[in-house]
């Protein structure tokens, strides 16, 4: 039960983007697509279940000083990891996400969770705390890339829904992201409230 | 001509921040002032360009020399790394009035995307040394235009009367969309 609660957290109650506003950088510019939001999220939910895994294997091992250095490099390592295995295997989406996959590094989520959880606990409890939160991350990627995919190109998952005469291109370009992210924070804060 | 195009390009066309998503993190962090603005950008600018210069050096001379071109995520940011704790170092030292100015700001650098985005993007464009830091500093600047821009923003935004839910960040992200739409007037200069 408590594990089922450690890893429903990060849906809602701690959802990185919505609620922690964090990574916020890869969350804006790579939804213009539903696929595009689940590709960025299924790569950084591994690097955050693998970071989180060997962070708490290792953590007895490093000194207290040259701790973020070290974690740093850990998930520096999972990135290039995901990195040549996306070019081998779907070059088109590694393509469209560009930038981003090497900027996993940077993004706070990963580095918070090892900082603030998988330096603290065992390894099945992180490696459940990297899943939950990396599929929340997912969740709230692809939330956000569906609805600018539907609103800006009448596609979902691109399955046409509506014919492209009645879009409104600006959804998909960079001022859409920032539009939809703030209004969808805006409704989650108004459900907390009730 | 061609360093026009590049210094246009990274400024207003393809901003860092409201166009290409990075450094979001102090865009939304530290703009409720303007005078914070105006620090961040700073010690952006120094360790952006300073990064640039070195990675650029690394990749070219170690890495690909080498062949470990599939090491450069790695190398990178624990270049960056380093080179912010240096720079906090050697300006304690050096510039006391300038480290207390930047102080709180240099270590939230290191985990700043837009600094490692920028270094990656100058090997990507295959830029030589002098066209790189044209670039970084481009770069560098259009993430201060737009932060102070926005920050003057939400110093207003402050003292208007918004609706309870939308308080907040949800109010900053659709003004800096609007911001991003009044950007995107640029597109097509180069």
């Amino acid at each position: 039960m408590n594990q089922w609660k450690n890893f429903s957290k990060g849906f809602l109650k701690e959802n990185p983007v919505f609620v922690l506003l964090l990574g916020m950088c890869p969350t804006l510019g790579v939804t213009s697509s539903a696929i595009n939001g689940l590709g960025m999220g299924l790569a950084t939910t591994f690097v955050l279940l693998m970071s989180n895994i060997v962070v708490s294997l290792v953590k007895n091992a490093i000194p207290e000083k040259v701790r973020i250095p070290s974690f740093i490099v850990i998930i520096a390592a999972f990135v290039t990891v995901v990195q040549l295995l996306m070019q081998a295997f779907v070059p088109a989406l590694y393509k469209s996400l560009g930038l981003f996959i090497p900027l996993i590094v940077v993004n706070c989520i990963v580095l918070g969770r090892a900082e603030a959880f998988a330096s603290k606990n065992n390894v099945g409890s992180s490696a459940v705390d990297g899943l939950g939160i990396g599929l929340g991350f997912t969740f709230a990627l692809v939330l956000l890339g569906s609805i600018r995919e539907i609103l800006g190109s009448g596609k979902l998952f691109n399955i046409t829904i509506y014919p492209e005469n009645y879009v409104t291109l600006v959804f998909v370009l960079a001022p859409g992201a920032f539009i939809v992210l703030g209004y969808l924070i805006a409704l989650i804060n108004r459900m907390k409230k009730n | 001509m061609n360093y026009l195009v590049i210094v246009i390009g990274a400024i207003l066309v393809n901003n860092i921040v409201l166009m290409q998503f990075l450094g979001i993190c102090p865009f939304l962090g530290v703009s409720k002032k303007v005078s914070t603005g105006i620090g961040m950008t700073g010690a952006v600018a120094f360790v952006m360009i300073l990064a640039t210069i070195v990675t650029y050096l690394i990749q070219n001379y170690v890495l690909e020399k080498f062949g470990l071109g599939f090491l450069q995520t790695i190398a990178f940011i624990l270049v960056i790394a380093s080179l912010v704790q240096m720079v906090e170092i050697i300006l304690k030292k050096v510039s006391p009035p300038l480290y207390q100015a930047l102080g709180i700001f240099l270590p939230l650098i290191t985990t700043n995307c837009a600094i490692l985005g920028v270094a990656i993007l100058t090997v990507q464009n295959e830029f030589n040394l002098l066209e790189g830091v044209i670039f970084s500093t481009s770069h560098a600047i259009g993430f201060g235009l737009a932060l102070i821009i926005f920050a003057g923003i939400r110093e207003h935004l402050d003292l208007q009367d918004v609706p309870k839910g939308l308080k907040g960040t949800p109010i900053a992200l659709i003004a800096a969309g609007i911001l991003a739409m009044a950007f995107m007037g640029f597109s097509g200069l180069v």
